[in-house]
């Protein structure tokens, strides 16, 4: 139960409204620390809104959604935070930096980069025309950018600079033997099998040493055997590196393995929250996935609050 | 039409046919002159005259009409004949392979060949001749070789379409105009003849300021409309200096100072030291001039094309790069692709201006006539001929697009041909159109379409194929 002990991410009365279309309906839950969390539930129950919502392409309606870095959320402390308008408190002003970040207010790249929350896409967004490495090199553009002076330093190859570059490249290479696509390093990543492609992706928001990982169906069009190594690939970041992990999975076989946590969602509702045993077995989830018999509806859908 | 009946339905690879279809041919070639009759009938089958009372009158070619279908499906039949028959084998086969050591010294001798250059077109052409190669050629090539090497930066390595780039051109040569001529006189006189070298860093400054000032409106807008909106920041700034009379003198252009060599003039009419006299140089002042705005820009163009490999390799660069390729996930990794757009804006209308800046001190004269959205499209058409992105590629359209213009001034013997009143340079837009669709068909993606990764893992990176690299959204 960790995500009631030490969250990391406290998301609450999250409404996303898409002109008369209510995608998200005051949605409440939390990632905890070193969690992999799912978010469950049929097609169109809003997941991917959610995600949107939680790495700022989308600006929800309304609800806040607050992350901390450093220690668990305070409720105290986020109430403190909201009413000042500002959109973060950090330790200091260093990029990167701990400190509480109200999501709602940031844009995507302040998001991203900020609070370090990295995400991957359902349709794979990979710069398919530059190499392997230069994907895991652009991943790191902030860190870079300072070294290089934002650019003035770099173009006279300051020594600085070459130390993050080799910096850089060194994390490059460690993602590289973990995705074990060290020998194709140099080709585009355009011209990468489907599975090589996903778990670029996934190395790639890695590399921007995020402090969670938002991943958008990453079992989507994998075989049983890439299934299973996408498994082993997540349990290795959750359990090597300060990163925990939200997933958004249709792929119960891994939902079920690697999961600590699971959300469920139906029409932009909560329908159910805990440990996968307990959703497993929880009869609006079973009635969201499989429906119940017609003599059954009426009471169901009492019970889902529809 | 070469679906009807091409002759030969012979594909690469399949067993070549043992007769040739001369009924297919005979069709094929007898539709392409069908077609071709089409075609001629309104434009080329009735001329327009004035009679001797000013009347207009149409005057039937028939002979004409029927010269050119005969050409046409002789043509046809010859070249679905030859087709048949083996292309290959009647063509020289001198195919020059590129290994990539040739490829790596590639613009070594192409360096090299730019350094010599005024040197041997004085060896070849002499003192009266050689002006014209070195001015008319060398420096108009150049000139645009750097103006499209600065676009490249927007739209080839960026992806944003800049149909407007040519106001960033014109901003650095009325920056050079109004400074040298009016303000430098006006307030320290003695820097007169350093204007250049003084103005050439402002241009450059208030050209990106101009930049930054065009991207801050079009952030939000992509591919279709971003074009627009650059095409009418481009037109804009022309109608501003046509119309703004006190500042800009109109249609009638301002005359600005001639370059000097760092404060000494090339020639002079007061009987002042010049260039020549200094290091006692033989030959006319208006070679020395030549060379020198040969070598100046020269040095203008191969700091751009510095700035731009150093740039790739750099993180800005590399954010350029990503941005093209795809805009949100740029954003999901933390790039703050405002800053982004408006930093690729800003350095390649910044080459623009200093671009511009040395036009305005060559011509020794400003007008915004030569600022037309043609020469914005001609700088696009280079870079996008040249392939997107590459420098080498960018270099040969420049000579190849604006040489070939030039060249087609010098067919003067076609005069001997077709009359006096013939004038090849009034075909460069026909020839142009053609060349511009020749390559569509067969090098959609340009000259040198591939792209070089900026940072290898160990050793040498090949090229990226070119289907994987994206254009660009805007």
């Amino acid at each position: 139960m960790r995500w009631v002990r030490d969250p990391l991410l406290v998301v609450e009365g999250l409404t996303m409204r898409f002109g008369g279309l209510t995608a998200v309906r005051d949605l409440s839950f939390s990632v905890g620390r070193g969690d992999i969390t799912a978010l469950i539930g049929p097609n169109g129950a809003g997941k991917t809104t959610v995600f949107n919502c939680i790495t700022g392409f989308y600006k929800p309606t309304s609800g806040l959604m607050a992350l901390s870095t450093g220690g668990p959320v305070r409720l105290d402390e986020v109430a403190a935070l909201a009413s000042t308008g500002h959109r973060y408190k950090c330790v200091d002003d260093q990029i990167g930096a701990d400190g509480v970040f109200l999501l709602e207010r940031m844009p995507d790249f302040e998001i991203a980069r900020r609070a370090r929350v990295a995400r991957t896409f359902q349709n794979i967004r990979l710069f398919s025309g530059m190499t392997v490495l230069e994907n895991l090199i652009v991943a790191q553009h902030t860190p870079l950018m300072r070294a290089s002076g934002w650019t003035i330093k770099g173009l006279f190859g300051a020594p600085q600079y070459r130390e993050a570059e080799a910096a850089a490249m060194k994390r490059a290479r460690y993602w590289l033997e973990h995705i074990e696509l060290t020998h194709r390093a140099d080709d585009a990543a355009g011209s990468l099998p489907y599975g090589d492609q996903r778990r670029l992706e996934i190395a790639r928001a890695m590399c921007t040493d995020p402090v969670l990982l938002c991943l958008d169906e990453p079992a989507a069009g994998l075989n049983p055997r890439e299934s299973l190594e996408l498994n082993t690939l997540l349990r290795t970041i959750r359990d090597h590196h300060a990163t925990s992990i939200l997933l958004i999975e249709h792929d119960m076989s891994v939902v079920m393995e690697i999961s600590d946590h699971v959300v469920v969602l139906e029409y932009g509702l909560r329908i159910s929250d805990g440990t996968p045993e307990s959703v497993r077995n929880d009869p609006k989830v079973i009635a969201a996935y499989l429906g119940v018999d017609d003599d059954e509806v009426a009471q169901v859908e009492a019970e889902v609050g529809l | 039409m070469d679906t009807t009946g091409g002759g030969t339905p012979v594909s690469e690879g399949a067993l070549p046919s043992p007769r040739f279809p001369i009924e297919d041919a005979l069709r094929s070639a007898g539709l392409w002159a069908l077609v071709t009759l089409g075609l001629c009938f309104p434009i080329v089958a009735f001329e327009t005259l004035q009679d001797f009372s000013n009347r207009l009158t149409i005057q039937a070619r028939p002979l004409l009409v029927l010269f050119a279908v005969a050409a046409v499906f002789a043509g046809r039949f010859g070249w679905l004949a030859l087709r048949h028959h083996g292309l290959p084998q009647l063509l020289p086969s001198t195919r020059f392979e590129l290994t990539p050591e040739r490829k790596k010294q590639l613009p070594r001798i192409g360096l090299a060949a730019l350094l010599i250059f005024p040197f041997f077109a004085l060896l070849l052409t002499g003192q009266g001749g050689a002006v014209k190669w070195i001015d008319n050629f060398g420096v108009q090539i150049l000139i645009y070789v750097m103006l499209a090497w600065g676009l490249n930066i927007v739209v080839g390595l960026a992806g944003l379409l800049d149909l407007g780039y040519v106001a960033f051109y014109a901003v650095g040569a009325y920056a050079y105009a109004l400074i040298a001529t009016y303000v430098i006189p006006a307030t320290v006189p003695g820097l007169g003849p350093w204007a250049f070298w003084i103005c050439l860093p402002i241009a450059g400054i208030l050209a990106a300021f101009w930049g930054i000032l065009l991207g801050f409106p079009v952030l939000r807008l992509r591919g279709d409309y971003l074009a627009i909106v650059t095409l009418a920041f481009g037109e804009i700034i022309r109608l501003v200096l046509i119309n703004w009379v006190e500042v800009t003198n109109g249609n009638a252009g301002i005359r600005t100072p001639y370059i000097t060599f760092f404060g000494l003039p090339f020639s002079s009419r007061t009987g002042e030291t010049t260039f020549g006299d200094v290091f006692s140089l033989p030959g006319s002042p208006a070679v020395h001039r030549s060379m020198f705005l040969y070598y100046t820009i020269l040095a203008l163009a191969l700091l751009v094309a510095v700035a731009t490999q150093r740039l790739r390799r750099l993180p800005i660069g590399r954010a350029w790069e990503a941005m093209r390729e795809d805009e949100i996930a740029c954003r999901s990794l933390g790039i703050n692709t405002v800053n982004t757009k408006l930093t690729a804006f800003a350095i390649g209308a910044m080459f623009g201006g200093l671009a511009g800046a040395f036009f305005g001190a060559r011509q020794g004269f400003v007008n915004p006539r030569s600022f037309e959205f043609m020469e914005s499209a001609t700088i696009l058409a280079i870079v996008v001929l040249g392939g997107m992105g590459s420098l080498v590629g960018v270099a040969i359209a420049a000579i190849a697009v604006i040489g070939g213009i030039e060249l087609l001034r010098e067919l003067s013997f076609l005069k001997q041909i077709f009359g006096p009143e013939f004038d090849p340079g009034q075909y460069r837009m026909l020839i142009f159109g053609l060349a511009m669709v020749l390559m569509m068909i067969w090098r959609p993606r340009g000259l040198v379409g591939a792209r070089q990764p900026t940072m290898p893992l160990d050793g040498n990176a090949k090229a990226i194929s070119s289907s994987h690299v994206k254009e660009g959204h805007g």
